[in-house]
């Protein structure tokens, strides 16, 4: 017997080690994953916040945006929908990609690592690209003077945990997926989309007719960009929306691993 | 009697009304080479996986390294190399960075697993190979850097689903050197196959599975002698003219099998036999006399070919 195999250690290390094995595939990408963490933010405040920004500030001055200017406004917003993007794509491709595309959930599944750690691993290599794109985000927002370092740095550990419970309900889901060419259309142009367009990104969901409103509602981007504005710039929101927010990102945390860890048990089980 | 590694009582596995795994009993021993042999479906991939430690039996008793699987996978699997019937691999990463991955799962320190890695690509003759993306290799280096993973932990039983299914005859050959090589280190492997004569090549001892049930057990020479004859004459008449020769043909040995294309007789001398079909004038299209095979041995078990 190999006496260099330690389970216990295993045991407390599995998910770490699944982490740093994501990394690793990640770093093959970390060109892509760069330049997308860069030059989103860039595109997004020279275009819209500054272009868009000053027809808005010139039409309807602070009005619309509850007092403050339309980059201060969206830059919140724009965050965390980089964050929820960057979830997505870590957590979503892994997982075909684990079960399906080169099944490398099952090696992993053949050695002393558990389903559990997997779930786990594959969370913190989500939450590792969560939080170099927030920080990249966060270091260009102040590079253009739209928010300073002291008033805005407790949006970040919000934004990744916003992102860290859509990553996780995204986990769930695409285990529970068989098809998978048919589940990315379907997420992409039905799922997505609306929710970056109906979450209050680049004016405020209460702007919408009342039926529109409820896409925002279940979006969990919309409950991570009014909890971004209420850090970064003090928008208000009463502690009845406060707790609202945080329990839905809580539940979507709770409910996604629930069905990640029971999805990805009984597939490798098979 | 020596160590036993694996040992299974009555070990069976449903999947609702289906049965993959009915009832079986074997013993794999320390050192040896054990081969589960049959077709497409007979309960051989599933019981690897119940080996594995990642599959639970439905009911029956097995134990593996001595611990049951149901309550001790870590365990078990610490001391495993699977080799999975599709490869697994990382494509986008390279040779090594597959190797290395591997042998964190199994808590392994980066020095250990370092010098492994060097030891590993000599094994598998993949040195000039080690910093390409293994997108780029052919089938056979896949299978073998499968196999090389599998052995990143220096396990004590090494697994193999249908190591060389989908390889070409070169490859296979030289896959079938590895693997004999490693079994001369005093491994104990577990194969399954569907090929009699990686079974003959590899296998100290196999079990023969049809529909979920061990149909036979020995060394592939005792399963030989027990089920077979030790030649067969294989002739053919054309499809039209079997059926009519078959009966005359049946009378002649002690038993036949008519093929769709051909008839297999089992006698102790072909050549013999053969020279008394040609004195009574019935002269097949080709005839051919070959030593019996496991081949053989299924046919006449199951009725069925193994390749069907």
């Amino acid at each position: 017997m190999n006496s260099g195999i330690n389970v216990t250690k295993i045991r407390a290390r599995g998910a770490a080690y699944v982490a740093e094995a994501r990394i690793a595939q990640m770093m093959k990408w970390k060109g892509i994953i760069a330049i997308v963490a860069i030059g989103n933010p860039l595109f997004y405040l020279v275009a819209i916040g500054i272009g868009i920004g000053v027809l808005v500030n010139e039409n309807s001055g602070t009005s619309g945006t509850g007092g403050v200017e339309y980059i201060t406004f969206i830059a919140p917003a724009l965050l965390a929908s980089a964050a929820l993007t960057g979830a997505l794509d870590e957590a979503m491709f892994p997982v075909m990609e684990g079960f399906k595309w080169r099944k490398l959930f099952y090696a992993i599944n053949s050695t002393p690592i558990n389903p559990g750690q997997i779930v786990l691993g594959v969370f913190i290599g989500a939450l590792a690209r969560v939080v170099f794109t927030v920080v990249c985000y966060w270091a260009l927002l102040i590079a253009f003077g739209v928010v300073t370092i002291s008033e805005s740095w407790d949006v970040i550990p919000i934004t990744i945990f916003a992102a860290g419970a859509f990553a996780a309900v995204i986990m769930g889901v695409t285990a529970s997926v068989k098809n998978e060419d048919y589940f990315m259309t379907v997420l992409n142009r039905m799922i997505i989309m609306p929710m970056f367009l109906f979450s209050g990104t680049f004016f405020p969901l209460s702007s919408m007719p009342i039926f529109i409103q409820p896409i925002g509602w279940i979006s969990p981007l919309w409950h991570a960009t009014e909890l971004g504005r209420y850090f970064s710039y003090g928008y208000s929101i009463s502690s009845t929306m406060l707790v609202i927010h945080f329990g839905y990102l809580i539940g979507m945390m709770i409910v996604g691993f629930k069905l990640a860890n029971q999805k990805f048990a009984e597939r490798l089980a098979k | 009697m020596p160590e036993s590694l694996i040992s299974a009582r009555g070990l069976t596995k449903k999947y609702g009304d289906f049965t993959a795994v009915d009832a079986i009993d074997f013993d794999v021993a320390k050192g040896e080479s054990f081969g589960l042999l049959g077709p497409n479906g007979a309960g051989k991939s599933t019981t690897m996986r119940i080996i594995a430690a990642t599959s639970q039996r439905t009911s029956g008793s097995i134990s593996i390294l001595g611990r049951d699987p149901e309550e001790h996978g870590p365990q078990i699997r610490a001391h495993l190399g699977v080799v999975p019937q599709q490869d697994n691999l990382d494509g986008e990463l390279t040779v090594t960075e597959n190797l290395f991955i591997y042998g964190r799962y199994f808590g392994l320190s980066k020095k250990f697993i370092r010098n492994k890695i060097e030891e590993l690509l000599d094994f598998a003759q993949l040195q000039e190979k080690r910093d390409s993306k293994v997108e780029a290799l052919s089938g056979g280096m896949k299978r073998r850097l499968t196999i090389a993973r599998a052995l990143v932990s220096e396990p004590d039983i090494l697994m193999l689903d249908e190591p060389t299914t989908g390889l070409d005859p070169q490859a296979r050959h030289i896959l079938w050197d590895r693997l004999f090589r490693l079994k001369e280190t005093g491994v104990t492997l577990v194969i399954t196959t569907h090929f009699m004569d990686e079974a003959e090549q590899l296998c100290d001892r196999l079990v023969v599975m049809d529909k979920g049930k061990i149909m036979a057990e020995g060394s592939p020479l005792e399963l030989i002698k027990k089920y077979s004859t030790k030649e067969v004459l294989e002739v053919r008449f054309g499809s039209e003219r079997n059926k009519e020769v078959a009966p005359v043909l049946r009378d002649m040995c002690s038993r036949i099998e008519e093929l769709p294309d051909r008839i297999l007789m089992y006698v102790e001398d072909g050549e013999a036999l053969l020279e008394e079909i040609v004195a009574k004038k019935l002269h097949p299209t080709t005839s051919l006399v070959r030593r019996s095979s496991l081949e053989d041995v299924f046919l006449r078990l199951t009725g069925r070919s193994l390749i069907e």
